[in-house]
């Protein structure tokens, strides 16, 4: 069977939830074989190989966290070389998207960007897009060189499927261009305790209507009562009430959640493009006009501040 | 020295029109009213704040596209750029991003550059990485998604604000930038930067001059292939109550129902 190229997105070596989606994925087409940069190989190939990675290919080096993109491009490419693979996939982060694109142009071969969904078809994987703000639904497939397909999160339900997970070193020399971008210095974001916004199966987020920073606790508040991750509109984030990698939308983050819940918020084609893909929509608006309720498969006509602290005791008193 | 910039602009489909495909599954551009992809004036912002602080800058707008993208192209001179180009050929019609990567890198050289600015992805194919990919075929480092960006003493500096953490990069010229939306509002252009526009000198490029053959680019020279394309049904608009005083309780039940609760 043919090998899959699977690029692992990690943290120190815990596999984050999208790896384990193309994993997941990469079995419709071939056997994964999972590429682990960085520190932490020891603690994520055990991961790797129960979501059905035969073998997890392996470096580590500086040039990792001390260059921009290139370093990780160029040890792809030597997994690449190594393998053969009849597909490469990449999670769809930003700077997914961006070693997905290098590689592309070096191994001369088409691209796809922000699948949803991935099989195997006679002439190679088809993949799934959801674009013009979730309008259309497109498929699509790489007919030049070895497909190179960057994945949503949210794409596929991860399914455990134990395999070997032989763990091998990877040998990479680094380019010329490996050293081209330093990373001067980094500061690391607080984590909040909450989910992660792309992987988050409930997201609760709130806009221009929630009316200042100090009230984005009522917005937390219902988050956490369900276990949600937080977003916001680009009014909210403009306004400097909530952080911008809490962005939903064209130039934020594009969520696909179970549940995704709307407090004040119109509902702009640039904020719908990165939520509409969710499967079940909730808003809350005093405007009855709002676009978001043509979106929406349970809207409540209201202020916000009456309605959302209202929801958050009600969910808390049912979960007890 | 002067600096030379090259800011890399795309003609998209109004995001806020009915946006279409046509029967050979590319953009149906007849559609909608075609614009400066909102993303790229950030771009063109960045490289007008960074000619200001230079002491001697020329900036050239660059886009791959058909006929009426010179309307974007005039946008970008309006606000105060210097020059245009813009690379228009029936064989460009339904190039993908590597294509489009192609002709951009090639038009680049051609016009000479010390850094090439970006917007962070297209308002329309979105994908955010054809600045990756321009960087890789010119061989110069990426210095991408910038919601801070300098150019000082040969060096370009930026901080990029990523999911796991902030970074502050740093890079020698030439290199290849993009800028996010963070990056600081972009100017409208002024009644005098439109007149001026007018007498600003836009060349046009066909893929001959860039020595470039027909099936590189296109349908045909496409890397990828777009099998189908279906319109989604619309929602259905679901159950909207007003709020009397149990709305959020209301809502409760709603998500209980469907197992949220
Ligand atoms: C290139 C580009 C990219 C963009 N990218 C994004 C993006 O990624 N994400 C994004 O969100 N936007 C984006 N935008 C901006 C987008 O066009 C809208 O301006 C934005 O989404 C509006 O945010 P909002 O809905 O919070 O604010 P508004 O449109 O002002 O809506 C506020 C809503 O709150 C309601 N409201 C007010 N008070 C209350 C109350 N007490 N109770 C209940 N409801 C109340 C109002 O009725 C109104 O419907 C982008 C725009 C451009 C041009
Ligand atoms: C809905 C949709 C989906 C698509 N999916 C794919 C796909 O999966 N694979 C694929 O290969 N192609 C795809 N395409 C085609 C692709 O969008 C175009 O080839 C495009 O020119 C390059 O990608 P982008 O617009 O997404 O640019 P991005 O990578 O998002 O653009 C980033 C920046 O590059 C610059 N830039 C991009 N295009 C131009 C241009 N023509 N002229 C000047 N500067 C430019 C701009 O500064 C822009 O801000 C898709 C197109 C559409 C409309």
């Amino acid at each position: 069977m043919a090998e899959v190229l699977v690029y692992v997105d990690h943290v120190d070596g815990a596999v984050r939830k999208p790896t384990l989606e193309l994993l997941t994925l990469a079995r419709r087409i071939g056997e994964p074989v999972a590429v682990h940069l960085g520190a932490g190989a020891d603690a994520a190939a055990p991961v790797l190989a129960e979501y059905g990675a035969v073998k997890v290919l392996t470096a580590d080096a500086p040039e990792f966290a001390d260059y921009l993109v290139v370093p990780k491009v160029d040890a792809l490419a030597a997994a690449y070389k190594a393998v053969s693979p009849a597909a490469v996939l990449v999670p769809s982060s930003a700077e997914g998207k961006e070693i997905a694109a290098r590689l592309a142009v070096r191994i001369g071969s088409g691209i796809i960007t922000d699948a949803v969904d991935l099989e195997a078809g006679d002439e190679g994987p088809v993949a799934t897009q959801s674009v013009f703000a979730a309008s259309y639904s497109t498929k699509s497939r790489v007919t030049t060189g070895t497909p190179v397909i960057t994945v949503k999160p949210n794409s596929a339900a991860p399914e455990a499927a134990p395999a070997a997970g032989t763990v091998e070193q990877l040998a990479v020399s680094f380019g010329e261009l490996s050293t081209g971008t330093k990373v001067v210095s980094r500061t690391p974001r607080e984590s909040t305790g909450r989910p992660e916004l792309t992987e988050a199966a409930i997201v609760v987020s709130g806009g221009r209507g929630v009316n200042g920073a100090e009230n984005f606790p009522l917005i937390e508040a219902l988050a956490d009562s369900l276990g949600a991750a937080v977003g916001a509109s680009r009014a909210a984030v403009d306004a400097g009430w909530y952080p911008h990698t809490n962005q939903v939308g064209q130039t934020g983050k594009a969520v696909s959640p179970q549940l995704y819940i709307a407090a004040g918020i119109s509902g702009a084609i640039q904020h719908r493009a990165g939520m509409q893909t969710s499967k079940t929509i909730v808003a809350i608006n005093k405007d009855a006009e709002a676009p978001i309720f043509e979106l929406v498969d349970y809207g409540v006509v209201g202020d916000l501040f009456e309605v959302v602290p209202q929801l958050t005791d009600e969910v808390k008193s049912r979960k007890g | 020295m002067s600096l030379r910039i090259v800011v890399c602009v795309k003609y998209v489909p109004d995001a806020t029109g009915d946006r279409h495909f046509a029967e050979d599954l590319t953009v149906d551009r007849d559609d909608v009213d075609g614009l400066l992809s909102e993303l790229d004036e950030y771009a063109v912002e960045q490289a007008l704040q960074i000619a200001d602080e230079a002491d001697d800058a020329e900036i050239t707008v660059l886009t791959v596209g058909p006929e009426d993208a010179k309307d974007a192209l005039r946008k970008a001179l309006s606000m105060g750029a210097d020059k245009a180009v813009h690379v228009e050929d029936d064989d460009l019609h339904g190039t993908d991003a590597l294509g489009t990567s192609l002709v951009l890198a090639k038009a680049i050289e051609h016009v000479g550059y010390d850094l090439v600015i970006s917007g962070m992805a297209s308002t329309d194919g979105g994908m955010g990485v054809v600045p990756a990919m321009v960087a890789e075929r010119l061989g110069v480092p990426q210095v991408t998604l910038l919601s801070e960006v300098a150019v000082a003493d040969g060096k370009v500096t930026g901080r990029r604000d990523g999911d796991a953490a902030s970074e502050q990069l740093e890079a020698s010229l030439p290199a290849v930038v993009s800028v996010t939306d963070q990056s600081g509002e972009a100017r409208y252009p002024s009644f005098k930067g439109i007149m001026a526009a007018k007498k600003k000198p836009v060349e046009s490029l066909d893929l001959s001059d860039l020595g470039l053959e027909a099936d590189e680019v296109g349908l045909d020279g496409a890397w990828t292939k777009v099998d189908e394309a279906t319109e989604r049904p619309a929602r259905t608009a679901g159950t909207i109550v007003k709020d009397e005083g149990e709305g959020g309780k209301q809502l409760a039940e709603f998500l209980a129902g469907q197992k949220f609760i």
